[in-house]
């Protein structure tokens, strides 16, 4: 039980930051600690004690394995989490070429 | 971009193709052990990452290689989603169906379409992989001149 | 099984991925690939409108049968609701991609718009035809990822603080969404839609079923921008490229957000009172401080962005008091009613908002600002968009005979039947408000006198933008037959009939 409050911890933490921090590269980082926090959330329900790795061994089919349906799931996430992140970057990278800061109370040309 | 000192290139030189041929490896077992196309396309897009660190490269020919890794990966795609189609045409109207016979578990010809899947989806990883690689050095390049 | 629904997600992507290639060696083949993938699309899509009505068609990927009754595949559900939401996706994005054909020629690299345009779209389709949660996410971050980078397409100061923000919250709300899916199938071991019904209706821990709910609500709620989530939604509607706007607010927000809250809250959790009520008031407050929001701005694509949120919170408001009801138990045909309204201005919404963001462009694209200060007396040199943004405006003001009075009409006919009056008086205030920001809108941009707009050069813009415009404001009158009820029983009503019932959706899929 300890691991899952860990791993809500751990997607606070990223949260914090995404709302405190002021630089742009720091926002990123902290939506990246969600997104692991996420994916570690995943193989933990994934995981049966005592379980092994779920290839069937025609021998001795009756084994415990562990559920591998959130291990494919977390792969899933994972590509998806390296298109986000990749693109933030990106964006990133621009904005700092446009205004020559990564701080974010000096970006502020959208408001009302 | 300029390349790094000697020592990084001679080690490049000796680990890069190492690191392709386990990716490889990865990919094409992917129907028999853990990793895959997804796994083993990073692990080629990172060699070819570690080479084009360790040794540079002209600009121009930086975004010559992102054009046509490219249409390598728009490439694997499409092939992907054909052999997917393909299970659609042939016999039960199945989109992904494996309609190919299965062999015998364990082999490494063996899971009807999986290995096939496997091989484009590794080969547009790595490819995708290197591009945003690619594109991010060339940004670089074209702010710092 | 209906071999028709995975060509509705494997026609776009084939096509953003062979406009990779074609498009560095045969110029302009972009335009005409995309435009020739969204029609066959759209002759699709009506074709199932027209043979689903009350059938429900699943497809299962790959072939997986379930075992015991328990399905292990990847489904794909085609119903009355899932149809109606094809043809709009579909329809809209024809019409904005044969409008960016001359709207983008501003802009260098089209071949990657036009690749990133039909990933959306599949994206998008995949979402509403998927039957099953963690697909609904992987098609989701698709459609997102895709419009994260339209919206930063201009890659000027504007747009990437936009998409910034945009991708901040886009992301927050992924994570969001992923932690619910993660906790649904914890407890149930399944994802698909209907199974989780079934697994949920044996019996269920009470607080971790309404933190669960909770969670899915805020995240696709971020993703709808429903009032306390929206902050990023007129940063990023506004700076996005015209028809990504009208693609982003006429059927983005629609198709990841409301349709997604409308199905899980309807077909997958059990519907209870505290939930619709909840969701009555994040509706209202939506509609009510959209409005107030928008009528204080002078950037036209920025109004029509609080205006979507508006326009979005009756949709959500008509859609919770029929969950009100139905968790009642009483009132069944006003409920129907209500939820009937709901997806009724929703096509509307589609429709109307689509075409003046199609406007919006085309004045931007004459005169190259979107200040209301700065422009006017727009009706004489530019008579079509003149025509149809009127037509627009007055649909979304809800003026007769135009589609948007049909559907406020019905809302507030349900609110009334259900005793819900003050949200009933609100409805009508909003949308009088409504009138004023459009009729500002028009007297501004197009009747006004001004001087600065004397300038010859100022003409009616190219043939594909107008044709767009003046098809979507056919639409636009023509929707109004909606309003009568042989055509709603045919369109609406089987869409109506698969959310209210709460065991058909479930039984029918596992039961195949």
């Amino acid at each position: 039980m300890i691991a899952y409050i860990m791993c809500f911890i751990l997607f606070l933490v990223g949260l914090y930051g995404v709302i405190t921090r002021r630089n742009l590269v720091k926002i990123a980082v902290s939506l990246s600690i969600m997104e692991i926090s996420t994916f570690l959330f995943f193989a933990l329900i994934g995981y049966i004690d005592g379980g092994i790795a779920p290839i069937v061994d025609p021998a001795d089919p009756a084994k415990t394995y562990v559920d591998p349906l959130p291990q494919a799931l977390i792969l899933t996430a994972i590509v998806i989490g390296l298109a986000t992140t990749a693109m933030l970057m990106a964006v990133i990278i621009r904005l700092y070429r446009k205004y020559g800061t990564f701080d974010i109370r000096e970006i502020k040309k959208l408001r009302g | 971009m300029k390349g790094m000192t000697l020592i990084v290139k001679k080690t490049t030189q000796l680990i890069g193709g190492m690191i392709f041929m386990y990716g490889i490896y990865v990919v094409a077992h992917g129907h028999l052990t853990p990793g895959g196309g997804f796994a083993g396309g990073v692990i080629i897009a990172g060699s070819f990452i570690l080479i084009t660190l360790a040794y540079g490269d002209d600009f121009l020919k930086l975004v010559g290689e992102k054009a046509g890794t490219t249409m390598v990966e728009s490439f694997a795609t499409i092939m992907v989603i054909l052999i997917a189609t393909s299970g659609f045409l042939f016999g039960t109207r199945i989109f992904f169906n494996n309609f190919l016979p299965k062999g015998v578990v364990g082999h490494l010809v063996s899971a009807g379409v999986l290995p096939l899947y496997n091989i484009f989806v590794g080969t547009e990883v790595a490819a995708s992989i290197f591009i945003i690689f690619l594109s991010l050095i060339i940004f670089k390049e074209e702010s710092s001149k | 099984m209906n071999p028709l629904i995975p060509l509705f997600v494997v026609t776009p992507l084939v096509g953003a991925f062979l406009i990779m290639i074609t498009g560095r060696f045969i110029k302009e083949s972009d335009k005409y690939l995309t435009s020739f993938v969204l029609l066959f699309l759209v002759f699709i899509s009506f074709y199932s409108l027209l043979t689903t009505g009350e059938n429900l068609s699943v497809y299962k990927v790959g072939g997986w049968e379930p075992i015991n009754k328990v399905p292990i595949g990847i489904y794909m559900v085609m119903d009355g609701f899932t149809s109606i939401f094809v043809c709009i996706i579909n329809l809209i994005g024809f019409l904005s991609a044969f409008y960016s054909s001359s709207y983008i020629k501003r802009y260098t690299a089209g071949n990657y718009f036009y690749a990133l345009f039909c990933l959306m779209i599949a994206g998008m389709n995949g979402v509403v035809l998927s039957g099953d949660l963690f697909n609904i996410f992987v098609f989701l971050e698709i459609s997102v990822i895709s419009s994260y980078a339209l919206v930063a397409f201009g890659v000027e100061k504007n747009e990437l603080e936009a998409s910034f923000k945009y991708q901040v919250l886009g992301g927050l709300a992924s994570f969001l969404i992923l932690f619910g899916i993660g906790f649904i199938y914890w407890k149930t071991k399944t994802l698909n839609i209907a199974d989780i019904k079934e697994v949920f209706n044996a019996g269920y821990d009470k607080s971790y079923y309404l933190f669960v709910q909770i969670l899915i609500l805020s995240g696709f709620g971020l993703k709808a921008a429903i009032i306390p989530f929206h902050a990023w939604l007129p940063d990023a509607h506004s700076s996005a490229p015209s028809p990504i706007s009208a693609m982003l607010s006429g059927v983005l927000i629609k198709a990841v957000g409301i349709y997604v809250i409308i199905r899980l809250f309807f077909n997958m959790f059990a519907v209870s009172e505290g939930m619709a009520i909840l969701i009555t008031t994040l509706g209202t407050l939506s509609m009510v401080i959209g409005v107030f929001l928008a009528i204080g701005q002078w950037d036209i694509k920025r109004l029509l962005a609080y205006h979507s949120i508006s326009q979005m919170g009756y949709v959500v408001l008509s859609v919770g008091i029929g969950m009100t009801l139905v968790s009642r138990g009483a009132n069944q045909e006003v409920a129907s009613l209500a939820i009937a309204g709901g997806i009724f201005h929703l096509i509307n919404h589609a429709a109307f908002k689509g075409l003046l963001f199609l406007n919006a462009g085309a004045i931007e694209y004459t005169i190259g600002t979107r200040d209301l200060k700065e422009m006017g007396g727009l009706a004489k040199s530019m008579p079509v968009t003149s025509a149809t943004s009127f037509i627009a405006s007055m649909s979304i003001s809800g003026i007769p005979p135009f589609n948007g009075f049909f559907s406020k009409l019905i809302i507030i006919i349900a609110a009334i039947m259900a005793k819900f009056y003050l949200l009933a008086a609100l409805a009508v205030i909003v949308s009088i408000i409504t009138l004023a920001s459009f009729l500002k809108f028009q007297r501004y941009a197009f009747y006004s006198k001004s001087d600065v707009m004397k300038n010859p050069q100022i003409k009616e813009v190219p043939f594909p933008m107008v044709f767009s415009m003046v098809i979507l404001s056919i639409i636009c009158v023509l929707l109004s037959l909606l309003a009568i009820p042989d055509i709603r029983d045919a369109i609406l009503t089987p869409a109506v009939n698969i959310l209210t019932d709460p065991i058909k959706y479930s039984s029918i899929i596992i039961g195949q």
